[in-house]
């Protein structure tokens, strides 16, 4: 095949980035050649259009031992023990193909995780869907669930927390990013920086097949009307498999035959071989022929792009090969010595004993483009006039009905029923709460876990948006008990050739920064996913955040069930009543305009720091942050856990009722403490200068707002429960 | 008190039942699929997960793996072998207890805790048994248990049912059925009762920290009975 300029344009490289391969090779690449730039060069490998904003992003902290750049991040939890975890996007293949798309998701995850010698021990999911009347929205949730499902239960992972919102910016592309966390001693973590010359290298699990090939290309570009003809393009996944791989290599990595591992994921052996030879800045030689192939007569240029799964490349010790293949052997996986180091710092591919490819390795990482692009800023919006004469038609009950109803905030068991979130058993706060928390094996530590996203906030205003978020992600881990550590990000945004798309992600970049510095919550790992698209019409800006907090004993987890009648409500920071992009304005009062909550970050960090020294004193008896549907949401969602009710009066300092129940400000939480310990409760956050609200006392059986309104817990749970099961059909 | 839990490739509640067992006192060894020989053991347990990913027919597989001649020599013997989840489903593939294991009537994974109710105490599982009610925790997508209508006859006449679905009170009925089984069969037994398969994961449910406690309940007694 002869390459050229327009070849090049055909695998998605633009003119001016072929004219420089040319330059860099001083003549014109082959075909594998090309299709080897092609695939380290798109968006999704080089983040050639994110690179220049994401290293301002805050990635250091005392507990980080691994930032960004690795297969994941790494944090330090305390003797000796490390939690190695990672948010990744799987969206353009689980439009196309909602059950393997999301399931190799999943794998892929997974496979970041224990390529680094943890132990897989939780996962989660944040999926975003289109409006429910779409006529594709169903199917696709069914099968992302089923995806997910599929591969985790196989793999013996419990899905322990997940979000799953509805918007119609989502109708020609879903979003589905899939997390995972992972035990290791601090002592055993894995890199995939190779060392040494002369080293095997070794390919190990599935065979290599024509599935996948391009895959990554596919993720970097926006989807037209040949959707269709892109499944091809998806991997098929087979957690069988994968599951045999997690366990032959945590076997193998008990010993200290591993140099480095790594594994393939995007653009398969090309992208896996290429960063282990320019992390170790030594070079890789590859006989193609010795590459375990599932179809016959397979070209150089399949072999080096496929994304066949439940694959990996180790580099190992001389000598150990042996060794290493029986304990392959004995979980029935591939195993084959492919290649080796060496000093030339180049790729060189052999095929039929011909070289098929020879590319200096920097010329594919240090010399891929990174763009500056355009980008608008974003003005922040002005203030709605909300008319409070239209309150008066009003009635709190058919409005809280309407909002426990409403698919973003409604209960999601239908989802996370079909995962399986207990095995392992060190699974003690299930889906549903503010987050996951597992046991760390045999410890009494706990890890507590949640993702998060507001995709509104961040299309009204980014920067806001942006903070928002991670002050969210802040919120849940408190809520539960844990101790904020660190974060993993997953940005998924529109073209980033648009100038407003562009904006929208420097904009959300620069305030998740701004919010991790100050909470002192850094970015370990994470993702970005552009081209979110359909033609010109890009989705809400929508970065999800998965938080990681620690719990040091797992006894003092709190969660947000109401426990005992008669304990006192308190909502902990001052609520302003800002009704602006609240679920309130959007979804009953049909306003879809003005800013987003402003984010307060000595609030947000005050009062959550306070918050964990009450439950370090276990003054709190169930907790749960304010967000989305506002004080009376966040209530009510804690009267259907604990099966309580509550009976409250609004303060007088804020005069209209819609306005204190439903407005979504910022830095607020929930919790139920005793009527003993009011006063040193009252105590600690005078001292703290933390504003609090005395809203009311846990009853038996209703909750009643200020006289007027009564709801039994049965109706809140009616409201909250039926619409997922009634729009699923069972 | 020796048990040895089996792991077959796919297997991912060995641990768990590991765990669970050693916690309430037995000396529990972990068994590989290929080899021949059981060590010694007064309870073999083939533990829930994915054995041969489900694929074919979930534990058909597994149910032809070479350890599974001595489990067979063991149980025909009188051998106590418990079979959770995916254990069951091996059970009844090979032949050591009746029936089959179908999809969930909804087709969908259910995760969630259910009541169960003994039937049958008059065996070395439930035998003192303080409850007749448990609250375990199932995690599955094949557990429509299925057989023909002689074979229901004759586990019904043998008293072979060990525990139905039921609601907290103990009533057997459609509602407190989550799978479309049979009958609301939760797990059976062999006709001489040293074979039992079940599909709830008591060892889900040993620390009050977790789902709850009845599976603390569940295996103490099951020591006792087989000291």
């Amino acid at each position: 095949m002869i390459v050229n300029e327009q070849l090049a344009i055909d695998h998605g490289l633009k003119k001016d980035e072929y004219k420089k391969i040319c330059d860099l090779l001083k003549r014109i690449p082959n075909i594998t050649e090309l299709g080897i730039f092609s695939a380290m060069w798109n968006e999704h490998c080089s983040y050639k259009s994110s690179r220049f904003h994401l290293k301002n992003l805050p990635t250091k902290g005392k507990n980080v031992i691994q930032g960004p750049g690795e297969n994941a991040g790494v944090i330090d939890i305390g003797d000796n023990d490390a939690i190695v975890f990672k948010i990744e996007s799987h969206n353009h293949p689980s439009f196309i193909e909602p059950y393997q798309g999301a399931a190799t998701g999943v794998g892929g995850i997974m496979r970041d995780v224990f390529t680094m010698g943890a132990r897989p021990i939780a996962n989660l999911n944040s999926i975003h869907f289109g409006s429910p009347q779409h006529k594709k929205t169903k199917n696709l949730l069914r099968g992302v669930v089923h995806g997910i499902g599929g591969y985790g239960n196989c793999m013996g992972v419990p899905t322990i927390a997940g979000q799953t919102s509805f918007d119609e910016s989502y109708n020609g592309n879903i979003l589905v990013n899939a997390m995972t966390l992972g035990h290791v001693k601090k002592d055993k973590i894995f890199y995939s920086k190779a060392a040494g010359l002369g080293k095997p290298v070794i390919y190990v699990g599935s065979k290599t097949g024509r599935d996948g090939i391009h895959g990554a290309s596919m993720a970097s570009a926006s989807f037209d009307d040949k959707i269709e003809e892109k499944k091809p393009t998806v991997q098929v996944g087979d957690p069988f498999t994968e599951k045999l791989l997690l366990e032959a290599c945590l076997e193998l990595m008990a010993g200290d035959s591993i140099i480095a591992i790594q594994d393939m994921g995007a653009a398969g052996l090309t992208s896996s071989s290429i960063e282990m030879a320019s992390k170790g800045n030594l070079g890789i030689e590859i006989n193609l022929n010795k590459v375990p192939c599932r179809e016959a007569k397979m070209t150089p240029y399949e072999i080096m792009l496929s994304e066949s799964q439940e694959r990996m490349l180790i580099v190992l010790e001389n000598g150990k090969e042996e060794m290493a293949k029986k304990i392959f052997d004995k979980w029935n996986l591939d195993f084959a010595v492919i290649g080796k180091t060496t000093k030339s710092k180049k790729i060189e591919l052999y095929f039929d004993e011909e070289k098929v490819a020879d590319i200096p390795v920097n010329t594919l990482v240090e010399n891929s483009p990174m763009y500056n692009r355009k980008w608008k800023k974003a003005k922040l919006p002005k203030k709605i006039k909300i008319e409070k004469e239209q309150f008066k038609t009003l009635k709190v009950q058919n409005v809280l009905n309407k909002i426990l109803s409403n698919p973003n905030v409604c209960s999601k068991e239908w989802i996370w029923q079909q995962y399986d979130h207990t095995v392992m058993g060190d699974t003690i706060q299930k889906p549903g709460g503010d987050a996951g928390v597992v046991r760390v094996h045999g410890t009494n530590k706990a890890v507590a876990a949640s993702v998060d996203s507001s995709a509104v906030y961040c299309w009204a205003h980014p920067l806001s948006g942006g903070k928002q978020i991670v002050c969210e992600s802040w919120r849940n881990l408190i809520s539960v008990g844990a101790k904020p550590i660190a974060i993993t990000n997953c940005l998924n945004f529109g073209s980033p050739e648009n100038e407003e798309n562009m904006g929208e992600f420097v904009e959300c970049v620069q305030g998740l920064g701004e919010a991790s510095s100050y909470l002192d919550f850094p970015v370990v790992s994470g993702n970005v996913s552009f081209y979110n698209q359909t033609k010109d019409i890009g989705i809400k800006p929508t970065p999800s955040i998965g938080g990681v907090g620690l719990i040091k004993d797992y006894k003092n987890m709190v969660t947000m069930g109401l426990k005992a009648s008669d304990n006192i409500i308190l909502v902990i920071g001052k609520t302003e009543g800002h009704l602006d992009q609240s679920l309130f304005a959007r979804d009953i009062l049909n306003e879809k305009n003005g800013p987003p909550p402003e984010i307060n970050l000595f609030n947000e960090k005050n009062n959550g720091d306070t918050i964990l020294k009450l439950i370090d004193k276990k003054f709190i008896k169930s907790a749960h942050d304010v967000s989305l549907g506002g004080i009376i949401t966040a209530l009510s969602k804690m009267c259907i856990k604990g099966k309580k009710g509550v009976t409250l009066k609004k303060p007088n300092y804020l005069i209209n009722q819609f306005e204190y129940l439903f407005s979504e400000d910022q830095g607020r939480y929930i919790i139920e403490i005793s009527i003993e310990d009011l006063e040193n409760v009252t105590k600690i956050l005078q001292e703290n200068s933390v504003h609090f609200d005395e809203l009311g006392t846990v009853n038996d059986d209703n909750l009643i707002i200020d006289d007027k309104t009564k709801v039994s817990i049965d109706d809140l749970i009616k409201s909250h429960t039926t619409w997922l099961i009634n729009y699923m059909g069972n | 008190m020796h048990s040895s839990v089996i792991t077959f490739p796919g297997s991912n509640c060995d641990r768990d039942v590991d765990v669970a067992l050693k916690k309430f006192g037995f000396k529990n060894k972990m068994v590989w699929h290929d080899d021949v020989e059981l060590p010694k053991s007064d309870l073999v347990v083939l533990p829930g997960g994915f054995s041969y990913g489900d694929y074919l027919r979930c534990g058909s597989m597994a149910s032809k793996s070479k350890i599974m001649k001595s489990v067979l020599n063991f149980a025909q013997g009188g051998g106590k072998v418990m079979g959770i989840c995916n254990g069951f489903q091996i059970l009844v593939e090979s032949g050591l207890l009746p029936g089959v294991l179908l999809r969930n009537k909804y087709l969908e994974f259910i995760c969630k805790n259910v009541f169960v109710k003994v039937n049958n105490k008059d065996n070395s599982y439930f035998k003192d048994d303080k409850k007749d009610i448990y609250e375990f925790h199932i995690a599955h997508n094949e557990g429509n248990y299925f057989c023909s209508n002689e074979q229901i006859k004759e586990i019904n006449d043998n008293n072979q049912i060990a525990l139905f679905y039921s609601d907290e009170n103990g009533n057997i009925n459609e509602q407190s059925n989550p799978n479309g089984s049979l009958q609301n069969i939760a797990g059976v037994f062999n006709k001489q009762k040293n074979v039992l398969g079940m599909m709830p994961h008591p060892e889900r449910m040993i620390d009050p920290a977790l789902s709850g406690e009845d599976g603390s309940i569940f295996f103490e007694n099951l020591i006792n009975n087989l000291k």
